[in-house]
């Protein structure tokens, strides 16, 4: 490859990075106050808004929940959730807003479409242009898209309260914290961005899909002639806004953000890949404010990004060397198959690694189709736990689960009972932690066993061998951690794979949620342990190694075998000639 | 209980904040500030017949015209209904013969040297409406030839109709094969 | 006891090994191996591969006969090993506690009707005593409970508990009232209510301990073996999960063996954290231990852990941070009057005192002025200390020695008509500046001068309080003195706080002020007027010389009565937790060596590729999962040693502390089973 296509990728790289880096702290500090309740320079405009909304919900904002309460009205709330999108989905025939009359889902495809989108996976067993109504993709899908981001930042600011707050028992307000976080912060943000995306052309309508006449005809796959193309139209904009805002990832089209219409230019993917990123970074200084040090915050996002990079320059590394096997038939350079021209390819393994990084799966190339170790890649940030900058919320607070557990460890190996943040860290802490860290492990690899006993679910692989195996981890690394990307080969719009995925991605969101929410609940009412020169520093180098080393370890030992029988030997296989 | 009705209430007001007001608000400024691009780019023929979008790719095979990337897309290439790749890996035999067949077809036509990666790998998308500078310009004594006209003015025009990195450094030089082979029936 | 078991013992001493095997046996019970779920699952592997042994000797099917047996044999080997970690740490207590038994024989007991020396008493045996019983103890008499002396005074010899061969004094009232069961009367009588229920006492207490029949898992050791747990359970999973992998795999590469059930369990075992479960009983068990062979008995192995976490000490200064009292420094004359003068006097005034300081002075002044007054004149006059006057001395004749605090000197002086001399007020306040206690000396109604009494640190005194500051850990000394006094030693002494002029309950508000600050506060304490504060202390010391109420409030009893020893208790919690952590990060950094081990052994029939990942070229695959096997089992035995020393404390920064632990256990960790394994395989295949 010639070398200033290096030096082009390269400086996207830094750009992305410097400017990501530059937005945390003020992006950080205006979430910070949005969470304390504080005035910020939107409240003269969505105060009244907010206010409302309290009145007409009858919220005492005031009223502060304890653990249990909090966990319970979000449980409710994102049942409702689920029970409206499914309700949706189902009914959309009837629904208005469907110029294109597109029927209803199956139950088992609405069911798992509802946890999706509610659990903030946003995994798509559905084809958006040719299945849903814009109804559905606004009002149902859309709006979860907020809700779900939402409440995962809501967990996470419960979390961090436990960890601020000293011998209390109470952890907020979940509604207010829905409420603000939405209002103050993904509408704002997902306003602004899904404007600037117009501009850059993608589609903001509610039009019926316009029919146009090819250039040139062509035949079909049955030697009829094709003279016309449809179309597809829709408010794609303000969806792909919170889309990637809201490390969403559900597309409005199946090919998600490899679309034109969703992802246009260079600079719109560059913006997307941004937005994929910007909250889940800002949270680590939210963190660090609330906690009453900014340091700690920037440790936490230094190991982030230590491992972002880590797993960008391995993936890099591996698709610009391209595809031995095609380049044997007379084709040199990187493999093509599944990326677009606009992106070149340091915007799609930028965007692949932001995608899997976070829990957010939009893609603008086919993970299916990339080098084995460039699949490895996007496989393994998801099997980490979705914690390199993370989901909204529910990547930092998987991520301090990791620090509790390093920090139990490496307070051990300094002799002292652990403590992180001045709170100690003891059984309880440590049983939630597990929960929250190892629960999408063990969902995977319990459901990958099982997959692979379904001789269905085996015929549903589109490619053999190694990379079909690869295919069955991926749908449920990303399921079980609520990333929602796919090696898109699979069929899974069957029953078992549905349903599956289904119970995947409730169990990977809500297990963890709910563990979140009881460490939250033991480490507020512990007091506050002031730090000395025994205590392990939780800001400085050392320990920001240490956990980088825990997550790295705890990942490749829990999925050595399994990727040594996908991804490394399909590698081995392709190095080595077929 | 009093937290499923705040619930219900809360779930009712986010929606119509979330599901209404801001994807209206969204549509009224994008179609005010930005009507052609909310529109989806739509171009038309010299004509002024629909000609499809700017976005959106087109399939060609005629040697008249530049060809655009496979598409793996279901039914006919370039389906926009059915956008999305082939998902095919990289070790899939499947692959090996399509990337096998495509490099003959080029070689068949006469495309000089090695055969460019993006002519002959499916896009994403299926939709992918460009391929980079080099790939149109290999293609343009096919063209020239087709077309009967000289390669010299031909050249000119790829490299007129280029889109290079946008801000100076993001993605690729590339070409629209959409606008360029409009751009080439509107020529002379 | 203490004196004949003090003496360390080596590890590997015949008689407890014997023992040790014997328990080890015994404990491979799955009722009591429950408590140890990690080993549980390793012995439930083992169960499962034995019978696969038997199914392969009989049908000759699966895996060669010999190689399950092979494997067979070594995963019994680790239970055993875990087992048998965890009997010779008991073990080792259980020898001490035979000792501490023997002193536990039958005694009978004088039950009082009436609380007084001559009541009418009952013979019966020690063990009806109940709580509130009233007991006569005489000389040669066993002490057959705990209890406090409530009328009288004796001698009584401790040895048995303390070690400590020199008799002490028991008597009612005041902060020497405890005795201890097992120990002996020697000279006169007391009356002693029982205070513990036979079962309940101290030295039954001391054996359940050292024994370890009652330990229980402290919360630390449970957080980590939930972790543990969790990691056995993900890696049973990613085991479990290999089968139905690599029967697709075969099935879609159309060629090699799904992974059979023995080599699963071989995966498994060597992949769960069997190193560090192996051994976790066994560190708490030594760390306990280790204690005891310094003297010290925790209640619980949480105060000992606790003492790991402390953040603040409180010292008393006097015996702790200097050498009991306060000594003679120097004479210093006022204006008008030499040196020796003053030595004179003092010396004068100080024949009469027996208390140290008064010692000090005459030892001074006799040593570097060569005084001499061998007799005190038989018609001198002693005038004793009292609180009143605050001044002592001894009239001779008409003239009169006196020596005291400046201000009752001053106002005696005045009141005799003597004149102030302008200097001493200057002179006074500079001593106490020092750190000193300034005496002033006069004779008649002249003042002659000062002596200056300092207190004396205790040698390496100073270093202990570096290391302390270096491990995070703030000391506060405590003491009596006036403000000044109490700056000028904690400046010599470089603690870091002190509270002067401190009562009691001064100590209590103090250690709640901390607390609530969320600092760990460790104190010790001997006396009654302790107990609050010892009660309130997250680690509390008690002397064993102290009072029952001392002993009863605190967590920790020192049986040599050495308040230092906080610092050793300090160091051997911070063991206790290193030793956990450490040899958890090196049991985890061995399952990397032992994947690219077993992984490629496992699979390699399916994907012939996957030999690169055999970085140890080990010989074949069986051989490769034996050495895996081997590997994971001999390591438990090497470790024990470590177990039960604990790992070495260097007293270093937090941080740097985690770098150096980390690239001996975690560096090492990843190395060792790389040499270990392939050595193994060397071997394996030469046989």
């Amino acid at each position: 490859m010639e070398n200033h296509v290096l030096l082009f990728d390269l400086a996207q790289i830094a750009a992305l990075l410097v400017i990501l880096t530059l937005l945390v702290k003020p992006l950080g500090s205006y979430m910070a106050r949005v969470y304390q309740g504080e005035r910020t320079w939107l409240s003269p405009a969505l105060a009244p808004l907010e206010n409302l909304l309290y009145k007409v919900a009858a919220i005492d904002r005031d009223q502060e929940m304890d653990w249990k309460q909090y966990a319970v009205a979000m449980l409710i709330f994102n049942g409702l959730g689920v029970l409206v999108v499914f309700a949706v989905l189902l009914l959309q025939g009837w629904l208005p807003l469907n110029p294109e009359k597109f029927p209803g889902f199956s139950w088992d495809l609405g069911l798992n479409t509802a946890v999706s989108f509610v659990t903030n996976t946003n995994w798509q067993s559905y084809s958006g242009e040719a299945a849903a109504s814009y109804f559905s993709q606004v009002l149902a899908l859309m709006v979860q898209q907020f809700l779900s981001a939402a409440s995962g930042m809501a967990i996470l600011m419960a979390l961090i309260r436990g960890f601020a707050r000293h011998t209390a028992e109470t952890l907020g307000n979940f509604w207010v914290d829905l409420t603000r976080g939405t209002l103050y912060i993904l509408l704002p943000l997902s306003l602004i961005a899904a404007i600037f995306l117009v501009s850059q052309g993608v589609i903001q309508n509610f039009s019926p899909y316009v029919k146009t006449t090819l250039i040139q005809s062509v035949q079909d796959a049955k030697g009829n002639a094709v003279t016309e193309q449809t179309l597809p139209m829709g408010p794609v904009a303000a969806q792909e806004a919170i889309k990637e805002v809201g490390t969403n990832g559900g597309g409005f089209f199946n090919a998600n953000s490899a679309h034109p219409f969703e992802n246009p230019t260079p600079l719109s993917n560059f913006v997307e890949i941004l937005l994929i990123l910007l909250i889940p970074a800002g949270l680590t200084y939210t963190f660090g404010r609330l906690v009453g040090s900014s340091r700690q915050g920037w440790a936490i996002y230094v190991a982030m990004l230590f491992l972002f990079i880590g797993a960008l320059a391995t993936l890099y590394l591996a698709e610009s060397h391209g595809n031995p096997l095609v380049q044997k038939l007379g084709v040199p350079g990187i493999s093509m198959e599944g990326k677009e021209v606009r992106f070149g390819l340091g915007g799609s393994v930028l965007f692949s690694s932001a995608t899997t990084g976070t829990s957010c799966g939009a893609v603008n190339n086919m993970h299916d189709s990339l080098t084995p170790i460039g699949g490895l890649v996007p496989l393994m940030l998801i099997l980490l736990g979705e914690i390199v900058f993370g989901g909204v919320g529910s990547g930092l607070y998987t991520m301090l689960a990791f620090v509790v557990i390093a920090v139990f460890v490496a307070g051990l190996m300094i002799g002292r009972t652990p403590e992180y943040l001045g709170k100690k860290l003891e059984v309880m802490e440590m049983w939630m932690s597990v929960v929250i860290v190892l629960s999408a492990g063990i969902v995977v690899l319990v459901f990958v066993s099982v997959a692979l006993l379904v001789p269905e679910a085996v015929k549903a692989m589109a490619n053999p061998g190694a990379h079909g195996l690869s295919e069955v981890l991926y749908a449920f690394a990303s399921t079980a951690n609520n990333n929602g990307s796919a090696f898109a080969g699979l069929n899974a719009n069957t029953g078992f794979y549905n349903l599956m995925c289904a119970a995947a991605m409730v169990l990977g969101r809500f297990a963890p949620k709910v563990a979140v929410l009881a460490m939250a609940g033991s480490l507020v009412r512990k007091k506050y342990v002031p730090p000395s020169l025994g205590t392990l520093p939780t800001d400085q180098a050392p320990f920001i190694i240490w956990l980088v080393i825990v997550i790295v370890i705890v990942g490749a030992l829990t999925f050595f075998p399994v990727l040594a029988m996908g991804p490394i030997v399909e590698h081995l296989i392709m190095r080595g000639g077929l | 209980m009093k937290a499923i009705r705040t619930a219900m209430l809360l779930f009712i007001c986010l929606t119509v904040t979330a599901g209404v007001i801001y994807p209206g608000v969204v549509t009224l400024i994008g179609q005010l500030a930005f009507p052609r691009q909310a529109m989806g780019n739509l171009v038309q023929k010299a004509d002024g017949s629909p000609a499809g979008s700017l976005l959106i790719g087109q399939p060609f095979s005629d040697p008249k015209y530049f060809w655009s990337r496979p598409s793996a897309t279901s039914d006919f290439p370039y389906n926009p209904l059915a956008s999305g790749g082939s998902n095919l890996g990289p070790t899939n035999p499947d692959l090996l013969k399509q990337v096998a067949d495509r490099v003959a077809a080029l070689k068949a036509s006469g495309l000089p040297g090695p055969a460019p990666a993006d002519l002959v790998m499916a896009s994403g998308s299926g939709l992918d409406p460009h391929i980079r500078l080099e790939t149109a310009l290999l293609q343009v004594y096919r063209v020239a030839g087709g077309r009967g006209l000289q390669e010299d003015r031909l050249r000119r025009l790829v490299q007129e109709q280029a889109e290079g990195r946008q801000l100076g450094f993001l993605g690729v030089d590339r070409v629209n094969v959409v606008k360029l082979n409009l751009a080439l029936d509107n020529l002379k | 006891m203490a004196t004949s078991t003090k003496a360390s013992k080596g590890i590997f001493d015949p008689r407890l090994l014997k023992g040790a095997l014997k328990e080890s046996f015994k404990k491979l019970d799955p009722r009591i191996l429950w408590s140890n779920p990690v080993m549980l699952c390793v012995e439930a592997g083992s169960v499962i591969t034995s019978v696969n042994f038997a199914y392969a000797l009989i049908s000759g099917k699966g895996d060669p006969a010999w190689f399950t047996g092979i494997v067979t044999f070594w995963l019994w080997l680790t239970v055993l090993f875990a087992t048998f970690a965890e009997a010779i740490a008991e073990g080792r207590g259980r020898a001490r506690a035979e000792d501490l038994r023997k002193t536990r024989t039958e005694i009978q007991a004088k039950k009082l009707k009436k609380p007084e020396l001559d009541s009418p008493y009952d013979l019966v045996s020690g063990q009806l005593l109940r709580k509130g019983d009233v007991i006569l103890v005489e000389a040669n008499d066993m002490m057959p409970g705990d209890g406090e002396v409530i009328v009288g005074a004796a001698l009584v010899d401790e040895s048995a508990v303390t070690g400590e061969s020199a008799p002490v004094v028991r008597e009612s009232g005041g902060d020497r009232s405890a005795v201890t069961g097992g120990t002996r009367v020697i000279a006169n009588s007391i009356v002693v209510r029982i205070t513990a229920n036979p079962g309940e006492t101290f030295l039954d207490r001391m054996i359940a301990l050292v024994e370890g029949a009652k330990r229980r898992k402290t919360p630390n050791e449970i957080a980590l073996e939930v972790l543990l747990i969790a990691l056995t359970l993900v890696f049973l999973l990613v085991v479990l999960n290999l089968s139905p992998v690599s029967i697709y795999s075969a099935r879609a590469a159309g060629q090699g063996q799904p992974v059979t059930l023995t080599v699963i369990i071989a995966l498994f075992v060597c992949l769960a954290p069997t190193t560090i479960a192996a051994l976790l009983s066994a560190i708490g068990i030594a760390g306990m231990d280790r204690l005891f062979q310094r003297n010290v008995i925790a209640m619980s192995g949480r105060a000992i852990e606790a003492a790991g976490d402390v953040n603040v000490l409180l010292l008393d200064k006097t015996g702790t941070i200097t050498l009991g009292n306060r000594q003679a420094a120097a004479f210093i004359p006022v204006a008008g009057h030499t040196e020796a003068e003053v030595a004179e006097a003092a010396l004068m005034a100080s024949l009469t005192d027996e208390t140290p300081e008064g010692r000090s002075i005459v030892v001074l002044a006799k040593k570097e002025y060569q005084l001499r007054m061998k007799e005190l004149p038989p018609h001198a006059e002693s005038i004793p200390f009292s609180a009143e006057t605050r001044v002592s001395g001894v009239n001779i004749e008409s003239r009169s020695y006196r020596k005291g605090a400046a201000d009752a000197m001053v106002q005696i002086v005045a009141g005799q008509g003597g004149v102030i001399p302008p200097d001493l007020e200057g002179l006074v306040t500079e001593i106490a500046k020092s750190g000193g206690t300034p005496l002033v000396v006069s004779s008649n109604a002249d003042i002659l001068g000062v002596i200056n009494l300092k207190d004396i640190l205790k040698g390496g005194i100073k270093e202990r309080f570096l290391q302390l500051r270096s491990m995070g850990i703030r000391t506060v000394m405590i003491t009596g003195d006036n403000p000044l006094t109490a700056a000028a030693i904690a400046a010599e002494a470089q603690v870091d706080d002190f509270l002067a002029q401190a009562k009691p309950e001064d100590k209590l508000r103090l250690i709640r002020e901390h607390q609530e600050q969320g600092y760990m506060v460790a104190m010790t304490g001997d006396g009654t007027n302790d107990a609050p504060a010892l009660a309130q202390a997250d680690v509390a010391v008690a002397m064993n010389t102290g009072t029952q109420a001392a002993r009863e409030a605190a967590n920790i009893i020192d049986l040599d009565s050495n308040p230092t020893k906080l610092l050793d208790i300090v160091e051997i919690g911070k063991q206790i937790l290193m030793t956990r952590g450490n040899l958890t990060t090196f049991s985890i950094a061995n399952d990397i060596a032992k994947y690219f081990a077993i992984v490629p052994a496992a699979l390699i029939s399916i994907y012939p590729q996957l030999g690169i990942l055999n970085l140890m070229h080990l010989a074949s695959p069986h051989s490769a999962i034996m050495s895996a096997v081997i590997f994971n089992a001999l390591i438990i035995p090497l470790l024990i040693p470590l177990a039960l020393k604990g790992t070495k404390y260097r007293p270093m920064p937090a941080e740097k502390l985690l770098i150096y632990n980390l690239l001996i256990y975690g560096v090492g960790g990843l190395i060792a089973p790389f040499v270990g394994i392939k050595l193994i395989d060397l071997l394996v295949n030469l046989i």
